[in-house]
């Protein structure tokens, strides 16, 4: 409970920024806000990049031994040598994006947009945003800078507090 | 017969929920929203998300690869 309201509230600390990862923060923040939590986003290191207006996110499988890709009625994993060549990126990249748009998986961009329209409150890291040299112009509108203090502020009054 | 139906096939989680969401929210109390959805993890999801927001799940059925769900806007 953030205000007077009875709603229940939830904080998010988002961290991470490939096209994996980007993933849960938002389902959550989407859905939780659908059932009428209030809901805070705060983005630091690698996850500030999901503020940013243009969204190009990637994924590797290099070093990643979970990541199976379905191929030809089973599972394939890409070695590692593969996934150091030029390209890999690009074409994993793709070929994830593709296969989420068939499976009517929505986008970042997508989730994105429902999260700002639902009224979720975006941190942006104001120390990651110094440090990694972004502008708040560089940023999506509607998000507000802030910094550690500001995390811990509403996580203490928040009933879920998430760490990925 | 409900006041609104959404077709939410083919549309994988979140999206069904979402959607829901947003179609009740311009709905008046007491009127019913049918959703067809095909992702067979919204029974539970819309179990979760009645229980949560208080609108009540009037029907809940499964048939011919699609699952469709009446909810009552009450909350």
């Amino acid at each position: 409970m953030l205000d007077d309201s009875n709603a229940k509230s939830m904080t998010i600390i988002v961290t991470k920024g490939t096209l994996d990862w980007a993933y849960p923060p938002f389902i959550l923040a989407t859905t939780a806000a659908a059932m009428g939590l209030e809901v805070t986003m705060f983005f630091t290191f690698y996850g500030l990049g999901l503020l940013k207006k243009d969204l190009n996110l990637k994924i590797n499988p290099l070093g990643n031994t979970a990541m199976e890709m379905p191929m030809a009625g089973g599972h394939m994993a890409m070695p590692n040598i593969l996934a150091a060549m030029p390209g890999a990126t690009a074409l994993t990249s793709a070929m994830m994006k593709n296969m989420m748009k068939k499976k009517g998986v929505a986008s970042i961009e997508e989730l994105r947009e429902l999260a700002v329209e639902a009224d979720v409150n975006m941190i942006a890291c104001q120390m990651t945003m110094d440090l990694f040299e972004y502008r708040k112009e560089d940023m999506v509108d509607g998000i507000t800078l802030g910094g550690a203090a500001s995390w811990v502020d509403v996580a203490t009054r928040s009933d879920i507090n998430l760490y990925i | 017969m409900a006041d609104q139906v959404l077709d939410a096939k083919g549309l994988n989680c979140p999206l069904p929920i979402l959607r829901a969401k947003k179609a009740l929210k311009d709905m008046a109390t007491g009127q019913t929203l049918e959703i067809v959805a095909t992702d067979p993890g919204a029974v539970k999801d819309f179990e979760a998300f009645c229980r949560t927001t208080g609108n009540e799940l009037v029907s809940s059925n499964e048939g011919g690869g699609t699952y469709t769900f009446v909810i009552k806007r009450t909350g």
